[in-house]
């Protein structure tokens, strides 16, 4: 709520990003759909749609960013901003809620059920009479090639300890902006987003090893669930770490003072749940 | 309540701006009177579109027999209209009432985050010129139901991306309204607004956009897994693979459920608002009111599988999910009793808002107990996938969800046109749409009870004499909305002039300011004493 001292809250006049944004997703999305369906145009209006959708996000963001450093935002619209944020964050949270219920769903009913467990015992018994297979498993029959397990050593465990340490490297970071030492923020940006981006990089060998192996996408529900799971992660880093990325351009241009840096806290709880979710991620996909 | 503004009037004396000139105004506006206004004129469109859906169903079904559009079709117009109806009528609706009151009834000088307000609104045509192009394509438009089970959804042609991402589209435009109206709520409060001081519209809208932060990426998340399983060869929903047909269902119902109280709580509210002004009382527990809609909110997480009964589930769940149902009936009764109670010896007079309000007491009431019913597991598999159910939704959202909203517009009518309406179109538009709405939705109680199936363009002959009567009054029901439509157009071009206060209990900050509502209000805030 606004104490005395601001009385005026700031309403943007007309904004023009909006719609663009409107239309960049609509093209990128049908674009993409008739690409889906065979078409030959599909894929390039969505690569039009997403070349404007990065303009829209330029300009949109550029404004507020100019806005802010010009101090028309104060703590009342701060506020607003960190309200924003959080909850779109929570709203992230419960995307990634559906796809590791479906993991549990599949693990603690459908596969014992089509093993012939409780009330589902017939399609076990008229179905598939030779279904043994439990947890990692693609199914009945046996879709893709291989369920190869992929183990939490040592790849996803070297993530763990890459992804924790990149939180602390952005808190060390944060600290730096609450005493405005620049040079510990710019390092601190630095090693955080480094360690990102190998993350991503040991993702990618570590299912180029699985594909190798046989173990894919198509592999039944273990496939779709690994890669599903750990692929929404994977882009959801891939995005903290272009925020980030952003703030360190931001933070060598001189922007934020110890006490205006919405956009990097921003960035940084982006990141914390990234991690969090990948902590979800090691337990339940890749140790139990 | 007895907040009283001290300053509303101030409004001339610094560097407020008027509309923007031109067409452009309304796509570039961040006022959230204007995006308010674009959010209802949408929904008014989008209710007569779902309508004639709606008429082309019953057209059908007025005899057995298939006789005016291929099944195909059929199915196709069951689906897009509930599509249509929930997430570009109700919804919208919504979200347009906050946008136009929220601000005011809190003393705030706009919604908290103005330029992503209007992208919640501008994704909303976009998404559902989407979703509509699909029955023009190649093997028609969506047609497995709005439930979008697979595997029968998964047989979709074309259609079947561009659903998929559309209803993303819209799913994005909810969540960032939802977070607007809590941040708008949360931060933008005038000093003095306390929570326990809140107008109950304010209240219910407040909880209802959390369970919309909660529910729309489940959603998202399910449907993408439909997307992945048609065209990336995954298994989510295929037993072949290890997964299972009854998993999408879970999923679709922990959002489903939510849902349904998306599209009924912002209706308490409104009607918690109407009932007092035209009853010259306050609220009745103002306090259990609050309490009993954060119930419903916490329970409608613990309830979805009631859409399952007859699904295939162990007997501990089929248990569970039957109990924790029927103990929603307690917050929903509470509020039942609190809006009698109000009106309790109050003074109370019969304008349109408040006969919408009574209206959706007494059927939504109705909706409720068929709602009871189909709680109870063993009954459920007698009524589950009948008209039955069609009756029992359609009595909570059509003279539910609905004539909130309805009753809302009246209500405010006034305040965003600086002109009354006309009370007797208004009257005939209430009296013409309630004998209707019952003609139509009753006599599918008595075919749903007698086994007839919902989604089916065919039936057998001993249910026609109550289809030829339903299908009655949903045409007298969809005419009567025209009503609205020419009374809406009439009171924004003239009428008699309304006072600020527009109603005489009427209390709140909503009714400090001039009518019409100056662009802007409150800025700099009023103080609540
Ligand atoms: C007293 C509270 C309520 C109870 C106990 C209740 C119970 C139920 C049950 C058990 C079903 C499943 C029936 C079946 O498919 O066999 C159902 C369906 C449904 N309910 Fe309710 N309900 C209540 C209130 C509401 C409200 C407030 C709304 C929305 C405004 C609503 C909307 C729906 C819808 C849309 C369906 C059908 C979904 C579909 O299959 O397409 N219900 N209800
Ligand atoms: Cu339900």
């Amino acid at each position: 709520m606004s104490e005395v001292a601001q009385q005026r809250y700031y309403v943007p006049e007309a904004a023009k990003w909006p719609i663009v944004g409107s239309i960049s997703l609509t093209m990128l999305l049908g674009g993409f759909s008739s690409y889906l369906n065979g078409s030959a145009s599909g894929s390039t209006v969505a690569f039009l749609g997403l070349g404007l959708l990065v303009i829209m996000l330029f300009g949109w963001f550029g404004t507020v960013i100019r806005e802010s450093e010009s101090g028309m935002y104060q703590a009342w619209e701060d506020k607003s901003f960190r309200m924003g944020m959080s909850w779109f964050i929570f709203s992230e949270v419960m995307f990634f809620a559906a796809f590791f219920g479906a993991l549990f769903y599949a693990r603690e009913f459908s596969v014992p059920w089509l093993l012939g467990e409780g009330s589902g015992g017939s399609t076990h018994q008229y179905l598939w009479p030779n279904f043994t297979e439990i947890w990692p498993t693609n199914g009945p029959e046996n879709l893709g090639e291989s369920d190869f397990h992929m183990g939490w050593w040592p790849l996803p465990f070297i993530n763990t300890v890459i992804l924790l340490t990149s939180g602390l490297t952005l808190t060390w970071a944060h600290h730096a902006i609450k005493s405005q030492n620049r040079s510990q923020i710019i390092w601190g940006l630095i090693l955080t987003v480094c360690l990102g981006y190998i993350f991503v990089f040991l993702q990618g060998v570590e299912y180029m090893e699985a594909y190798h192996e046989g173990m894919k996408l198509t592999s039944g529900i273990y496939g779709s669930t690994f890669f599903m799971l750990t692929g929404f992660h994977g882009m959801h880093v891939t995005l903290g770490a272009i925020m980030l990325t952003v703030m360190l351009i931001r933070t060598m241009r001189g922007h934020f003072t110890a006490e205006n840096h919405f956009a990097f806290e921003a960035a940084a709880w982006y990141w914390h749940f990234v991690d969090v979710v990948w902590l979800g991620l090691f337990i339940f996909v890749y140790i139990l | 309540m007895n907040a009283q503004a001290t300053d509303a009037h101030h409004d001339s004396d610094h560097d407020h701006h008027g509309p923007a000139p031109g067409l452009m105004r309304w796509v570039t506006t961040t006022n959230h009177k204007d995006i308010g206004t674009l959010y209802l004129w949408f929904s008014l469109i989008m209710f007569f579109i779902g309508g004639l859906m709606a008429l082309v169903i019953r057209s059908e079904l007025f005899q057995p027999g298939l006789q005016l559009v291929d099944p195909h079709f059929f199915n196709q117009m069951t689906t897009m209209h509930a599509l249509v109806m929930i997430f570009g009528v109700v919804m919208p609706a919504f979200v347009g009432l906050a946008n136009w009151m929220l601000p005011m009834m809190i003393g705030a000088p706009d919604m908290a985050l103005p330029r992503m307000n209007n992208w919640s609104f501008w994704i909303l045509p976009f998404g559902f010129a989407m979703m509509l192009s699909t029955l023009l394509m190649e093997g028609g438009g969506p047609a497995a139901g709005w439930t979008l089970y697979p595997p029968l959804s998964l047989q979709t042609g074309d259609a079947f991306p561009f659903l998929i991402f559309s209803i993303h589209l819209l799913g994005v435009s909810s969540i960032m309204g939802a977070i607007n109206i809590v941040a708008t709520i949360m931060n933008l409060r005038a000093p003095g607004m306390t929570f326990m001081k809140m107008p109950l519209f304010v209240w219910t809208w407040f909880i209802t956009a959390y369970l919309l932060i909660a529910v729309m990426p489940v959603l998202a998340g399910a449907v993408t897994m439909l997307l992945t399983d048609k065209f990336f060869g995954t298994s989510f929903f295929d037993a072949a693979g290890g997964g299972d047909p009854v998993m999408f269902q879970h999923i679709f119902w922990f959002f489903g459920h939510p849902e349904v109280y998306i599209l009924i709580l912002p209706s308490f509210g409104l009607v918690s608002e109407i009932i007092p002004t035209f009853s010259r009382k306050r609220l009745f527990g103002y306090s259990s009111m609050v309490y009993a809609t954060a119930s419903i909110a916490f329970l409608s997480f613990i309830v979805w599988a009631h859409h399952m009964f007859t699904v295939g589930m162990p007997l501990a769940g089929e248990i569970f999910f039957m109990f924790t149902t029927m103990l929603i009936a307690v917050p929903t009764g509470v509020k039942v009793f609190n809006w009698v109670s109000t009106m309790w010896r109050g003074a109370m007079t019969f304008e349109t808002p408040m006969l919408f309000a009574l209206g959706f007491v007494v059927m939504f009431t109705i909706g409720g107990f068929s709602g009871l019913m189909l709680a109870m597991t063993p009954i459920d598999f007698q009524y589950h996938d009948t008209y039955f159910v069609v009756a029992h939704f359609h009595y909570v959202l059509v003279p539910g969800a609905i004539y909130g909203i309805i009753g809302g517009v009246y209500y405010w009518l006034p305040k965003w046109t600086g002109n009354m309406y006309s009370e007797s179109l208004g009257k005939m538009h209430f009296w013409l749409s309630t004998i209707f709405v019952n003609v139509l939705f009753f006599p599918m109680h008595f075919v749903g009870l007698a086994g007839m199936p919902r989604r089916i363009p065919d039936y057998s002959v001993q249910f026609a004499d109550f289809n030829q009567i339903a299908t009655i009054g949903a045409f007298g029901f969809g005419f009567s909305q025209i009503l609205l439509l020419v009374l809406v157009v009439k009171c924004i071009r003239g009428g008699e002039k309304a006072t600020d206060q527009v109603w005489e209990g009427a209390e709140g900050l909503e009714w400090t300011v001039s009518s019409p509502a100056p662009y802007h209000t409150f800025s700099p805030q009023p103080v609540i004493k």
